[in-house]
């Protein structure tokens, strides 16, 4: 019999960061920008949530006197900083010099995963550990708390309750967006300048504005999926390249839920229980069909980006503007 | 009405034309400045003098003979991945899948490597690894472009998934073939009897592969400015309604630029696991696939243009792996210092294409 009891949690915890980024890749995309950079950025968003630990853990004389609120606060406030940072940089240059959003996505990828490996490493070197990691052990407790009673309701806890906060957050980041998409003006502008932003621009909507707008939001959203990444799902222990390709898996899941956060919220887990199915299915000696069953995700990704375009619904596109720079003198 | 005192602080407008000096000079200062802004990094992070620094960057590429043979060896190498996807580039087929292309070259050269190793003579063996490498980048880049011809589907989104797909492909093969056993790894293939490795001519092992690629440059040069070929694709870049309506096949030239594409790439994996490397790994296209696209972007799809911009970038990058080592830094210092300068470079482009008056200046011109 299949396990899921255990399978589930695990499935969730992998899915979370996922769901952290693709909603934050989607807010983004409903603007008009392929971000390409999103892995770079939840690299940038877990170093800085690390430093920001690292540094605070530092500056304590004692384990003990450690602040509950502090010790979320400072690497939430760091991580949200420093991909708010990454999503300035993409804006400026796609939007305002308009540059092409593929090669400028993709510097910010190869710049954010320098950033994260480059620091990780110089914290590990500074902490003198004897392995290649940091671990930061009493902030991340905080992190990975969840509910005192959680344990005691046997099952239903384990897969409902046994979660850190911010997993939470991010069904709740992923509702809020879904509504504001569809349900208020801001989300109905926000639609008109990814799908069209000549028409928005003729309506009185700020296309400038509100793409700067949704790419650092978005930026920021995804930063906390490398926060919680590193925080809770990795108990606080840094790795260089730990967190993967987890950023494009990310992006790849914009796709599957066709642009809808709501649809992310159990694709997400789906995914992630993709992610780790290679552990549950009994593959005997044969290692090497481990590394088939990883490309489950991908493949089922593809699927589904032929079979939006084939079916040609239209609420299924992806934005029409998508991956174009607007410049209002060229319509 | 307040609003409409307010004028902007700037205008900005399309310039129609460019002298071509005037270009460089732009890029030029721009590395200029990224060069700077690096060194300061740099300072800050090792606290040497900036100037021992740009000589470790250029010793890093010109220090020895044999360094030169490495620039000139790894410039050919992402050159070759850059030409191969510029033909995509310039009909819009955004193809971000380079890399899974030349990785599943880098399979199938090995696969013939491995499996046909005591069944053929060794020329044949060749053959083979450049017939099957070639054709499998090509279905490769035919996959996505077969859906985006048909369907419209989103190339740059599917390209990106079919380099995990190839990455998995290769994993699973890894242990399958691995050896020794138990390791994982594939090392080096054939070590004694070297059957399926291409010759060393003149003494330089890199040499093969610096000639391969040079011919590669020219052919593609003529493909793309010369041919009826490259025509038709610069006419579905364009526009493919206009290709459309002169009676160019959209799709066919779709499907066929990107099985062209994808054989390119493929065999730059045949360079990788044939000539360079001779094994197999997830990773031994090393990012080229993605920094292809903004070699190519950045000489504006010009493959005699992708020499310079392909030796930029490998210069840099390689004198900021120097810095990181000499330096005792982490090697990742060598992306972040890769990164700013694609920053200024990409941000370049901007004043290149545009013109930006500010309001003063506006101002009088009207004046005048």
């Amino acid at each position: 019999m299949f396990d899921f009891v255990s399978f589930i949690p695990r499935a969730v915890v992998q899915g979370v960061p996922l769901l952290f980024g693709s909603t934050g890749e989607t807010l983004t995309e409903k603007s008009g920008n392929l971000n390409l950079g999103i892995p770079g950025i939840m690299y940038v968003g877990g170093i800085c949530g690390v430093i920001g630990a690292f540094l605070y853990e530092q500056s304590l004389p004692s384990r003990e006197m450690i602040n509950g609120v502090l010790a979320i606060g400072i690497p939430l406030l760091s991580c949200l900083a420093g991909s708010l940072l990454m999503g300035l940089i993409y804006c400026f240059l796609t939007v305002t010099l308009r540059a092409n959003q593929n090669v400028t996505g993709l510097a910010m990828t190869t710049f954010g995963v320098g950033i994260g490996n480059f620091f990780g490493g110089s914290l590990i070197k500074l902490s003198g550990s004897a392995v290649p990691s940091i671990a930061l052990t009493a902030t991340s407790s905080y992190f990975h708390r969840s509910l005192p009673f959680a344990d005691s309701l046997g099952w239903f806890g384990k897969i409902f309750l046994s979660y850190g906060f911010m997993a939470y957050l991010a069904v709740a980041i992923a509702l809020i967006a879904d509504y504001i998409l569809q349900h208020t003006r801001t989300g109905l502008h926000l639609r008109a300048v990814g799908e069209n932003p000549g028409t928005a621009d003729a309506a009185g909507i700020d296309v400038a504005k509100y793409k700067y707008r949704a790419t650092c939001i978005g930026s920021m959203i995804a930063g906390l999926g490398g926060l919680y990444y590193v925080m809770d799902y990795a108990s606080g222990v840094w790795s260089n390249n730990a967190f993967g390709d987890r950023g494009w898996l990310a992006i790849a899941l914009v796709i599957f839920t066709i642009w809808r956060p709501k649809t992310g919220v159990l694709s997400s887990f789906l995914f992630g229980g993709l992610y780790i199915l290679h552990m549950y299915i009994p593959s005997g000696l044969n290692l090497a069909v481990k590394e088939l069953y990883k490309m489950i995700p991908y493949i089922v990704t593809i699927v589904v980006l032929v079979i939006t375009s084939m079916r040609k619904k239209r609420e299924n596109q992806p934005p029409q503007s998508l991956g174009l720079p607007y410049f209002r003198e060229e319509r | 009405m307040n609003n409409q005192k307010r004028k902007p602080l700037f205008h900005i407008s399309r310039r129609q034309s460019m002298l071509w000096y005037r270009i460089w000079l732009i890029r030029g200062l721009a590395i200029l400045a990224a060069l700077v802004v690096c060194a300061l990094v740099s300072v800050v992070m090792t606290g040497e003098n900036p100037f021992s620094i740009y000589s470790t960057i250029f010793t890093a590429s010109f220090g020895s003979p044999r360094k030169i043979w490495v620039l000139l060896q790894n410039i050919a190498m992402l050159l070759c991945v850059s030409l191969a996807v510029t033909p995509a580039f310039r009909m819009r087929f955004w193809n971000v899948g380079g890399e899974g292309q030349a990785l599943v070259g880098c399979f199938a050269s090995a696969a013939c490597m491995i499996l046909l190793r005591d069944k053929l003579p060794n020329g044949m063996i060749i053959f083979l690894m450049f017939v099957t490498s070639m054709l499998a980048g090509a279905i490769w880049g035919a996959i996505p472009a077969f859906f985006k011809a048909k369907w419209g589907t989103n190339e740059t989104l599917f390209t990106l998934m079919m380099n995990y797909v190839a990455t998995q492909l290769v994993a699973y093969y890894c242990v399958v073939w691995e050896s020794p056993k138990g390791s994982g790894q594939i090392g080096v293939i054939n070590q004694q009897s070297q059957i399926g490795w291409l010759p060393v001519i003149g003494g330089q092992k890199y040499l093969l592969n610096i000639l391969i690629v040079a011919v590669l440059c020219l052919f593609t040069y003529y493909y793309m400015y010369f041919s009826k070929h490259g025509y038709e694709i610069a006419v579905v870049g364009e526009s493919e309604k206009t290709a459309h309506y002169v009676g160019i096949k959209v799709e066919k030239v779709i499907i066929r630029t990107m099985m062209l594409s994808g054989a390119m790439c493929g065999l730059a994996g045949l360079l990788l696991t044939g000539s360079t490397n001779h094994t197999l790994t997830t990773t031994i296209v090393d990012g080229r696939g993605f920094t292809a696209v903004m070699v190519s972007w950045l000489a504006n799809f010009n493959p005699v243009w992708m020499i310079g911009t392909s030796f930029l970038l490998v210069f840099l990058s390689r004198g900021a792996g120097e810095i990181s080592t000499n330096f005792g830094l982490n090697k990742s210092f060598a992306d972040i210092l890769t990164g700013i300068i694609l920053f200024f470079i990409i941000g370049s482009e901007f004043f290149i294409m545009y013109k930006v008056k500010f309001k003063h200046a506006a101002e009088k011109e009207v004046k005048a």
